[in-house]
């Protein structure tokens, strides 16, 4: 496997709580990792740490051939997109809400507009560009957070349970469209859940986080078939 | 220049200027007591909190000891000037726009920030876009810090002495008129302080509400 990101040696404290631990952790190219777990497993803590928005007690990540700590945060987070449980999204309009990281990234306006426009048409929510952020539904705040994200272009895409507060039929339906974007734009992707049919649709490979450590990673349908332990087969609820 | 005329515009002059600066200290404090993480937050808070109900005559009394010819600060022979009135406003107002603005960013969500930091947002812009959301708390907070000081009356009467044409603001004025029995004047006075208050808070609360109708 072509590594992509490839996470080594890892350790992460939240508090004096060690929180999570990784030996090693690889996606290919365009490949989209879900990372399942229960609650309090340490998946988030995965994301944020990928995210550099938590620090690692040790560890490095690899993205695209190059070490994290060869540049700052700052310069590696511009490297990433980031969409979350909650849209969090601006007080302002739909159309501004996209393009508020191609601002911060001084892109100039012609451009901004261009994957602006691009984005909003491919997440079908061109129609509400003008619309103020605070008006919108639950699935179109999700559309306009993760047109948000991937209007970036980012090498990295970091989903953290996007879909967990919708209701079925919008989930059903925003899971179909993030599968195709990504399909069709090679996004490389990293999608916590802890909802394993969820996982089980949109990923190429599938990690299993219980107690701060990775139990399985591998294909979803070889997890499936050959839990490697108990407790994972527990999880699964096979 | 008439005299009421002359009054009102110092009056503005004044609390506008400490206003201003109050907003050039308060802000960023506010601001940084809100997101850092650093030893003594918890005790600048504090005291910034206890800032915020300042007895102006106390204020006034500090900024007169200070500025008193025989005083630390008193080669720059401030006292009596609109420039000593301008320091003692600023002490009153800035911790009231400081303290205002460390509840206005932490009533925001706090995964706000994470959500700009993975954007790609640098802190600059992140505090911009921070501030951008508080927007309506943090007006309100500048409308509190003006008006904490044109109404202000105890610490302008002590270090700027309501000299005629040199310190007289509209609350010393008023305080003067009515010790002269001049009730009159000092109800008069006292209308065009209320609606100097209310334009300039009228002006602030249409640029706080802009936008929000839908």
């Amino acid at each position: 496997m072509s590594e992509f990101l490839k996470l080594t040696d890892w350790r992460v404290r939240r508090g004096k709580r060690l929180a999570l631990t990784v030996e090693s952790l690889q996606l290919e190219a365009g490949g989209v990792l879900a990372v399942a777990g229960p609650n309090g497993a340490g998946k988030s803590t995965l994301l944020m740490a990928l995210a550099r928005l938590i620090p690692l007690e040790r560890g490095e990540i690899w993205l695209n051939g190059r070490p994290a700590c060869a540049e700052s945060a700052l310069r590696y987070r511009r490297r990433l997109g980031l969409v979350m449980q909650s849209p969090l999204l601006f007080d302002t309009s739909v159309y501004e809400n996209v393009a508020c990281g191609l601002r911060f990234r001084g892109l100039p306006e012609k451009e901004i507009r261009s994957r602006v426009e691009k984005w909003l048409e491919r997440l079908k929510i061109f129609p509400l560009a003008k619309r103020r952020a605070a008006e919108l539904s639950g699935g179109e705040g999700q559309r306009v957070s993760l047109a948000r994200a991937l209007a970036l272009e980012p090498e990295l895409l970091l989903l953290d349970e996007p879909f967990s507060a919708l209701d079925a039929p919008t989930r059903a339906h925003l899971l179909d469209d993030l599968r195709r974007l990504l399909a069709e734009t090679g996004t490389t992707t990293l999608f916590v859940t802890h909802d394993l049919e969820e996982a089980r649709q949109i990923a190429t490979r599938l990690a299993i986080i219980l107690g701060g450590r990775l139990a399985q990673v591998d294909a979803p349908e070889q997890i499936f078939s050959q839990p490697v332990s108990q407790e994972v087969r527990a999880f699964l609820g096979i | 220049m008439p005299e009421l005329l002359q009054i009102t515009l110092l009056s503005l002059q004044i609390s506008g200027l400490a206003t201003g600066l109050s907003l050039l200290i308060g802000l960023p404090l506010g601001t940084l007591l809100a997101l850092g993480k650093f030893p003594g937050r918890a005790v600048i808070l504090s005291l910034v909190n206890t800032g915020m109900g300042l007895p102006p005559v106390v204020v006034g009394l500090f900024v007169a000891i200070m500025l008193w010819r025989s005083g630390p600060l008193g080669e720059l022979r401030l006292i009596y000037t609109p420039a000593a009135i301008i320091l003692a406003q600023v002490i009153i107002a800035f911790p009231v726009i400081a303290g205002l603005t460390t509840s206005a960013l932490q009533a925001l969500d706090p995964r706000l920030r994470l959500q700009l930091l993975g954007l790609g947002a640098s802190t600059p812009q992140m505090v911009w876009m921070l501030w951008r959301e508080a927007r309506l708390p943090l007006l309100a907070a500048l409308m509190a810090g003006f008006g904490s000081v044109i109404s202000e009356v105890g610490a302008s009467m002590m270090v700027g002495g309501n000299i005629r044409y040199q310190t007289r603001v509209l609350t010393t004025a008023i305080v003067l008129e009515t010790g002269k029995g001049n009730f009159d004047l000092a109800i008069g006075l006292g209308v065009l302080l209320l609606t100097i208050t209310f334009l300039v808070n009228w002006a602030l609360t249409a640029l706080q509400q802009r936008g929000r109708k839908e």
